[in-house]
């Protein structure tokens, strides 16, 4: 009797873990059976013409580039400068407790709220309407906790002995964060800025109601900087509204060439995590 | 080389870094408080205009009618009903396997299951919703049509149920408890583990008698962790539950927090819109209720 | 030694105060809102026109807001015109807010928009059509049997003379400019009991596409072949019978701006103008808009 219950637990332990891979396999062939034959250089780079009939993501890879390159430039300083006013600064109390709390609550907050929130306030009450920017602050108000976690989880692996020498030899500690600590925490920043592009790749919810729609590419060079303040569907946007549509072709094409981008994000993660786990034990 | 030096100069650039820096932490502490306000602000008004009993405790759902009615408890009994079913679904795998990554896979598996399930997690949701639109509804609308084959009094969803929206929920939900988990179960010391099968304990017993009792803190946060990434997924499920009110029965075609916000708010004006931000509120209430229990939970798991 | 350090110091300090600058820059520079740059000139032009047209709103306008826009841009290299499908009230509030310079609405303005500042433009007629799963044999229904089949009264296609199938109610959600003109026309305001509320006119044929026994409504020019239609009374939805007023299941598409024509910048002037022109009605009629004498 005891045999059988384990026998029946321990077959219930493998079907699941079987189901979970399973899943993903079925997962990725039916996504890319469906979305490679669509997938060519026509469908890459240009934009879909109704006129001519003809469809293309060109607009909508160049607006996710923008949006992940925004996103990183506003929220990257910021959650690397928390982090390090966490770890560096800030002694225990209360004070660090509010941040850290607030930095959890951030990463819970569901897109949609940011979405909601993003809307009124970067495009309302700032007055930026439905454009990359909008979509960029909002979106790195949602991708803040990871770069902060990050590096705060990098900078806790530096040894103690680095800051106590470097500042008994009489270095000030902004020169000691400058040449030490970041270059030192460099491989969990960047973990953490990989995890936030995958997340800015995903994201949709957030950006439907402050990025928008707008697939067109940029047509002189002052379009180029102005495509900022314009709308700009990325292309998980791009994928629902073709869903939406019944553009299967557009969807599946679409699908396809995100899954290929989060894949290479996933390899990434895992090279750099390799490397993270070789400088502490290095040094540990 | 590097000299001691107090000039006013290198002491300006230190204070000047530490007020940078400090500014950076308190964004995080900005947003919270500006999301809060924004939230509160944006969806009172309309629960003071018209009564917090027509918005909360009134089913009818008809904005756009000569005499709108607001009542959101069909969306709210769909996102609590939802949420824990899907819970319910997907807990029980997710822990499983994690308890299979842990515990009994050979480490070539676990090599290949860990990637796997770490890119289950970074599969954009708007994807999990396509397919579950693609295979899932299709399926969905033939046992429909099997089992309501006599019943004069259902209406018909096409497959687009709380039921494909349940089983989407699930699916996503599984990369969070299960890494979660797994972190949990491993983090518990192998002298348990030991000394329950020197006591003459089988493997399986000590995994659900020992090492899952001992991890508990952990799963639970992995747990509530779901429950929010549940509570909170918008696109997948606006692709897959038809996005009617309805009291939340399987086959019903239903409305959740997340996907009355995202159907309606591109078109609603006025009142309108501001009881669709009072839901974006009570969304955003139900994510803090979650994030006051897991920081507990968290912090109970320090004190241990 | 000590000088390169503080060199650097400095160094870093002007590249945070310049990053900080460059956002609180663009921050000044987005929240000008939508541009209303252009040159001035007449409609024959010897300078380029420069500037953007952003328009907001109807996503059952979206084919023939999509060909005008490429039209135009084909036309004046140097303009951008940018499009979002956010809903006909969403669009008449974006014009009135200036965060877009023309509301797209599939309803004509109420009251209240107009009060508010809005002037109305039609630019074409739609006519909205009943569809069917293809493989559905029905072709026809009346409109008792339409009013019947949205308040839940028959719930099987058998009953209107089709094969033994459930019929799946489709239809658009609270706030939207067809469910509205829909639900005018067969006089059930808010009485329709649907099975699915879809977000857009393209989700209403994906999903009754999809779906064997479905029925849902959408503007007759996204219509394609995917799809079956139904009559009404007797009247097929053409070009023809929709103008006419025979079908009587239509409403205007409009554009919405906020004061009068004299009041847009040179950009949306020109573009309202390329509307009017043999080139833009063209588009116009292939994007599947029912041209009508200008009813101001």
């Amino acid at each position: 009797m005891r045999k059988l219950k384990d026998d029946v637990l321990l077959c219930l332990i493998y079907l699941a873990a079987f189901f979970a891979e399973f899943l993903l396999i079925g997962i990725l062939v039916y996504v890319f059976v469906k979305g490679f034959p669509h997938i060519s250089l026509h469908f890459l780079t240009t934009v879909t013409s109704v006129l001519e009939g003809t469809v293309g993501i060109a607009g909508n890879l160049v607006n996710t580039i923008y949006m992940v390159v925004l996103t990183l430039v506003i929220a990257v300083p910021v959650g690397i400068g928390s982090a390090v006013y966490l770890n560096e600064y800030a002694r225990p109390g209360k004070m660090v407790r509010l941040i850290e709390f607030t930095t959890q609550t951030l990463s819970g907050i569901p897109s949609i709220i940011f979405g909601l929130f993003g809307m009124v306030f970067f495009g309302v009450t700032l007055g930026l309407g439905y454009s990359i920017l909008t979509g960029a602050f909002t979106l790195s108000l949602m991708v803040l906790p990871l770069i902060t976690r990050n590096t705060q989880e990098a900078l806790k692996t530096v040894p103690e002995s680095y800051r106590s020498g470097a500042i008994g030899m009489g270095a000030g500690k902004w020169y000691v964060i400058r040449t030490i600590l970041l270059p030192s925490a460099m491989p969990g920043i960047m973990t953490g800025i990989v995890l936030a592009v995958g997340r800015i790749l995903g994201e949709s919810a957030a950006l439907l109601f402050t990025a928008g729609s707008g697939y067109f590419l940029p047509r002189s060079l002052g379009g180029w900087f102005h495509k900022m303040v314009e709308s700009g569907g990325t292309l998980t946007i791009q994928l629902y509204l073709s869903m939406e549509k019944a553009q299967y072709d557009i969807a599946f094409g679409i699908a396809a060439v995100l899954l290929c981008m989060v894949f290479c994000m996933n390899l990434l993660t895992g090279l750099l995590s390799n490397k993270l786990g070789d400088t502490t034990d290095g040094r540990g | 080389m590097v000299r001691y030096r107090t000039d006013t100069r290198t002491r300006t650039v230190e204070k000047a870094a530490r007020i940078i820096f400090s500014l950076c932490a308190f964004t995080a502490v900005a947003a919270v408080f500006s999301i809060t306000i924004y939230m509160i602000a944006n969806g009172v008004p309309a629960v003071l205009q018209a009564g917090w009993k027509e918005i909360l405790f009134s089913s009818v759902w008809q904005p756009a009618a000569q005499e709108p009615s607001f009542g959101i408890l069909y969306v709210i009994l769909t996102s609590v009903v939802g949420t824990f079913l899907a819970v319910l679904l997907g807990v029980p795998i997710g822990l499983f396997t994690a308890v299979f990554l842990a515990e009994a896979a050979p480490g070539w598996l676990a090599a290949v299951i860990r990637p796997a399930v770490e890119l289950l997690a970074g599969i954009p949701s708007v994807i999990y919703g396509v397919l579950g639109m693609m295979i899932l509804n299709p399926f969905m609308y033939r046992l429909e049509q099997r089992i309501f084959a006599d019943s004069w009094t259902h209406q018909f969803t096409g497959g687009a149920n709380l039921l494909s929206a349940v089983i989407v929920l699930a699916v996503m939900i599984l990369p969070t408890v299960i890494s979660i988990s797994e972190a949990a179960l491993r983090a518990v010391p192998p002298e348990l583990k030991a000394s329950s099968l020197a006591l003459g304990a089988s493997p399986v017993e000590t995994i659900f008698q020992v090492t899952i009792p001992a991890a508990r803190s952990g799963i639970l946060a992995a747990v509530v962790l779901g429950v929010g990434r549940a509570v909170g997924e918008a696109m997948a499920i606006s692709l897959v539950s038809g996005n009617a009110v309805n009291l939340p029965l399987p086959f019903c075609s239903v409305r959740f927090l997340t996907t009355a916000i995202v159907s309606e708010m591109g078109y609603a004006g006025g009142l309108h819109r501001q009881v669709l931000f009072t839901i974006g509120l009570v969304l955003f209430v139900f994510i803090m209720m979650i994030n006051g229990i897991l920081s507990s939970i968290l912090k109970g798991e320090k004190r241990q | 030694m000590k000088k390169e350090y503080e060199d650097r110091a400095d160094r870093n300090e002007k590249r945070l105060l310049a990053a900080m600058i460059l956002i609180i820059g663009l921050l000044a520079f987005g929240s000008r809102g939508s541009d209303r740059q252009g040159s001035f000139g007449q409609s024959n032009r010897s300078t380029p026109l420069r500037g953007t047209v952003t328009m907001a709103g109807s996503t059952s306008m979206e084919s023939i807001a999509n060909a005008l826009a490429e039209g135009f841009m084909n036309r004046y290299p140097y303009v951008m015109v940018t499009v979002e499908f956010t809903g006909s009230s969403a669009g008449i509030e974006a014009a009135l807010t200036g965060s877009a310079d023309i509301g797209n609405s599939s309803r004509r303005l109420r009251p209240e928009e107009k009060a508010a500042g809005a002037v109305e433009y039609i630019v074409a007629l739609d006519g909205i059509v009943m569809i069917t799963d293809a493989e559905n044999p029905v072709r026809e229904l009346t409109k008792e049997q339409l009013s019947a089949i949205y308040q839940g009264k028959v719930r099987n296609w058998r009953e209107v003379g089709g094969t033994d199938r459930a019929i799946v109610v489709l239809g658009r959600e609270a706030g939207s400019g067809t469910r509205e003109a829909f639900e005018e026309y067969l006089e059930l305001e808010e009485l329709c009991d649907y099975a699915n509320e879809l977000n857009s006119t393209g989700a209403v044929m994906a999903r009754v596409s999809s779906t064997p026994g479905a029925i849902g409504y959408l503007s007759w020019d996204v219509l394609d072949d995917m799809v079956a239609v139904l009559a009404i009374d007797g009247v097929k939805p053409t070009a023809d019978t929709i103008r006419t007023g025979r079908y009587g299941l239509s409403r205007p598409y409009v554009m919405v701006t906020k004061g009068g024509m004299e009041e847009q910048s040179e950009a949306v002037k020109e573009f309202f103008l390329y509307m009017k022109s043999g080139e833009g009605e063209a588009l116009l009629k292939n994007a599947g808009g029912i041209l009508v004498e200008a009813v101001q």
